[in-house]
């Protein structure tokens, strides 16, 4: 069985699962229950100067009849007293302390705010402090959350702040609404991050009401840009995770976020780097019982793929993140049909002949089709010469595994485009040199 | 006891059920979780398989982006009877037996229940989806209200066409308004498909049996014949004239156009035949209330003209079958009505008692008036062309002569 407890920072926990900081944080009742249901850690909804929601606060959108492929939320932190929160931390983290308990905070910008806040916090007994760094909407009119995350120096400058007091972990929380994070992310560093948090929402409006004109989610006729979550932002998150996780100038751990919803997300998090993984929207939307699935996928993965630990697998793909300028240009791969799994819906033909490379040709059918019956003749067929090994006619695909996308060997060394622009290396024959030179004769 | 002093043993509220619609609506959600499902394929087979080939693919997409209108006009552009293939076609054998996904999980798209869900949005709103053709001074006599005459009336009406249909019975529609079973097609989805068409500025005179075909020539630039096909074919066995003894067509008419308590039914009830009109009046006659409804046929099970879905319908009905049983004589009672039907099987004569006896063994061509099929004025389609087929065939026949007749007629 896989050990999955972890040391994150000096913040330990049974496993990485973390509750991340929002709705389903928002309480005692709400994160002891999470706990009791197999949570590893909870980071408390963050905490400030109690304010005013407005009423309509998430939007959300379908992918067809999907729901909730994508979330966002104009929302507000905490709107409880702060002494309540403080409270309801100390009792969470005496009723479990075994658990990690993190609280995240957010005062508005001034030296005197924070150090006053760290010191209240760190009396509750908490495991760890997270600064709310991100959030996109709201807050950050009045100069907080993402209005500090985006600027390097207030970044650093706060951090500092609140490392002049802080004698527990400081986790500093990024918001992805930037044009480069490592900037960002170095800068918490220079402050004094221990460790670092990613992604937060990304900035948003999810929709229009077709029939009022008004944005997604409507408060009274009129929206507000919200924080995009959920399925949807989880690749934004990987390579963001990736880039910090990866970058040899940020030397804290990383706790990942955005988007997480089954295990296979959180190994793939962990993989590029995340050393505990953070999840809200997954649990706004089924519950906090989804950490079941959460655990025993992770762990029965781990078993079969023989990793023990989870530091046993943190960062194994960080090595594999390259430059596009040091791929293997003469790695050349070629689509392969599977005729009997196929069932002839012609998808990936129309798809590389509109959207790629008229690399696959039709054939005729083969008059009527009856249900459920033996062999036909195919219907499409890669044309080799042309095909370019784009991956496309395998992603339309409605058959596992039936287009698979095969390794073309051939004699020459593999050669990057540094190399190449250099003068180093040569090219095997290609076949998109065909599109080349066939282009206008095939399509007069 | 004979079926007509034979007391209704079902009520109102049970007859209700027995005929509501046997593959009732899908709901919004559903519809759209299985609009969802479809794949798009190119070149769709469910296309290639529907004779007025439909774009199924379009209409889906149409369904799952909210655009109900447009996908409902993808149907009844191609097939202006959209409303009752959806709820009468053999998609089993068409559109949705030629579903790719049959192959990848064993299940195809509901396209007729989201063709249903499409076209009922038009009833709901009572779209008006298209219009007359600006006039081109040319007229056509149609003779026949049913599916394939009513398609044809509104092609030609759209490209400007004076139409006038000519329909023997009181009602339009044909064997969609009175013979297509009762938990598929109701008559009043028929008769508002019917009224759609009519709208466009169709004549129609109902009531006319038309006597010549030539006649109508000397008044019109063309002739459409969809006349269906005639009555149920006689046994040509002893007793067949008995009371108690009733075709198929008369049966399921009767049940149409009356309230279900109206509709006689005996308490033992043998259908003599095996085809899908055969399926319809043995499920019906025990679904109006007889305690045994059973198919009688000469030969066996693998030799039945019905689809096999049908089959398996009349099997959960709890209808009885009797293969390899052919039908000798119609017994009579000691007051003259139908008391059994005597079979020869291969184990040697025997009588099956029953107080009704319904024949369905096909119908025969109409005999009324001969078709100048050869004339280059008069075109033909639906079942009086084709030999008996289904609604959606009649619909693609109907609409190509249309095509046709209007190249005729402006280009002579």
């Amino acid at each position: 069985m896989a050990d999955l407890r972890t040391n994150f920072a000096g913040i330990q926990s049974p496993n990485p699962f973390w509750l991340a900081s929002g709705p389903p944080t928002n309480t005692y009742g709400q994160v002891a229950k999470a706990f009791d249901e197999g949570w590893g850690g909870a980071v408390w909804k963050t905490i400030g100067e109690p304010i005013i929601n407005v009423f309509s606060r998430y939007g959300s959108v379908d992918l067809g009849a999907t729901r909730m492929m994508g979330f966002n939320n104009i929302e507000l932190i905490s709107d409880r007293p702060i002494a309540d929160n403080l409270k309801e931390i100390a009792e969470v983290k005496r009723n479990y302390p075994k658990h990690a308990v993190i609280a995240s905070l957010m005062v508005e910008s001034k030296q005197k705010a924070w150090h006053e806040m760290v010191k209240q916090t760190e009396d509750t007994g908490a495991d760890g402090i997270e600064l709310n760094f991100g959030c996109p909407h709201g807050m950050s009119e009045r100069g907080m959350g993402s209005a500090v995350g985006q600027v390097p120096d207030y970044t650093c400058q706060i951090v500092e702040w609140v490392k002049e007091v802080a004698t527990i972990p400081v986790i500093v929380k990024l918001t992805p609404n930037v044009t480069d994070i490592t900037y960002i992310a170095r800068a918490a560093v220079k402050g004094g991050a221990d460790a670092l948090s990613l992604i937060n929402t990304i900035n948003s409006i999810v929709g229009v009401d077709l029939t009022t004109f008004e944005p997604q989610p409507s408060v009274a006729g009129k929206s507000s840009h919200g924080g995009y979550c959920g399925p949807a932002v989880k690749p934004i998150a990987l390579h963001l995770v990736s880039a910090v996780a990866g970058d040899p100038k940020v030397t804290v751990p990383v706790s990942g976020i955005g988007g997480i919803a089954s295990w296979r997300d959180a190994a793939e998090f962990i993989a590029l780097g995340a050393g505990t993984l953070q999840v809200c929207t997954a649990v706004m939307h089924y519950g906090f019982r989804v950490i079941e699935d959460l655990i025993d996928g992770l762990s029965n993965w781990m078993d079969e793929r023989g990793h023990r630990t989870i530091a046993d697998i943190r960062g194994r793909a960080l090595p594999r993140v390259a430059k596009w300028e040091d791929l293997d240009l003469n790695y050349h791969l070629l689509a392969h049909i599977d005729q009997d799994k196929c069932i002839q819906c012609e998808l990936c033909w129309t798809a590389c002949e509109d959207g790629a490379h008229q690399a696959i040709r039709r054939l005729e059918r083969n008059g009527k089709r009856e249900t459920g019956n033996g062999k036909r003749a195919p219907v499409v067929e890669i044309i080799e010469e042309a095909c370019v090994g784009c991956n496309l006619c395998a992603a339309v695909c409605p058959v596992h595994d039936c287009i698979t996308m095969r390794q073309i060997p051939n004699d020459f060394p593999a050669v990057t485009w540094k190399e190449y622009a250099a003068g180093k290396g040569k090219l095997a024959p290609r076949s998109d040199q065909f599109h080349t030179a066939t282009w206008s004769s095939r399509h007069v | 006891m004979s079926v007509h002093d034979h007391p209704p043993v079902l009520t109102d509220e049970q007859l209700a059920a027995n005929f509501a619609d046997i593959a009732p609506p899908l709901t919004n959600d559903y519809a759209l979780l299985e609009a969802n499902k479809c794949l798009f394929c190119h070149d769709a087979p469910c296309t290639i398989a529907c004779p007025t080939h439909i774009d199924v693919p379009a209409f889906i997409k149409k369904i799952a982006s909210g655009n109900l209108r447009g996908s409902a006009r993808v149907i009844l552009e191609a097939n202006p009877f959209g409303h009752s293939c959806a709820r009468a076609c053999p998609v089993e054998v068409l559109c949705e037996g030629a579903c790719v996904l049959n192959d990848r999980d064993e299940q195809p798209i509901k396209i007729a229940l989201l063709q249903r869900h499409a076209t009922d949005y038009v009833l709901e709103h009572k779209l008006k989806l298209f219009e007359p053709g600006a006039p081109t001074g040319r007229t056509v006599a149609i003779v026949g209200a049913g599916p394939a005459g009513l398609s044809c009336a509104r092609e030609l009406r759209r490209f400007g066409h004076a139409v006038t249909v000519f329909e023997s019975k009181s009602q339009a529609g044909g064997l969609n308004t009175y013979g297509i079973a009762e938990y598929k097609l109701k008559a009043d989805v028929a008769l508002a498909e019917v009224e759609d068409i009519l709208d466009l500025g169709v004549e129609l005179r109902t009531g006319v049996t038309v006597e010549s075909i030539e006649e109508l020539l000397t008044e019109y630039d063309a002739v459409f014949v969809g006349v269906g096909l005639g009555s149920t074919k006689r046994l040509g066995i002893p007793g067949e004239d008995l009371p108690g003894v009733i075709d198929a067509l008369t049966f399921i008419e009767h049940l149409k156009t009356h309230p279900y308590r109206d509709t006689k039914v005996g308490q033992r009830v043998v259908v003599i035949g095996a085809g899908n009109t055969a399926i319809d009046a043995v499920t019906q006659a025990k679904r109006l209330g007889a305690a045994t409804a059973t198919i009688v046929y000469r030969r066996g099970e693998a030799d039945m003209p019905c689809y096999h879905y049908e089959y398996e319908l009349a099997k959960r009905d709890g209808c009885g079958f009797r293969f390899q049983a052919a039908p000798q004589r119609i017994v009579s009672n000691g007051n003259g009505a139908a008391a059994g039907v005597e079979v020869r099987t291969p184990l040697g004569n025997e009588v099956i008692p029953c107080d009704m006896v319904i024949v369905a063994i096909g119908q025969g061509e109409r005999d009324e008036f001969a078709i100048p099929r050869e004339h280059p004025k008069v075109f033909v389609g639906g079942d009086c062309a084709n030999g008996g087929a289904e609604i959606v065939n009649a619909a693609a026949e109907g609409v190509q002569a249309a095509k046709q007749i209007h190249e005729r007629l402006i280009n002579g």
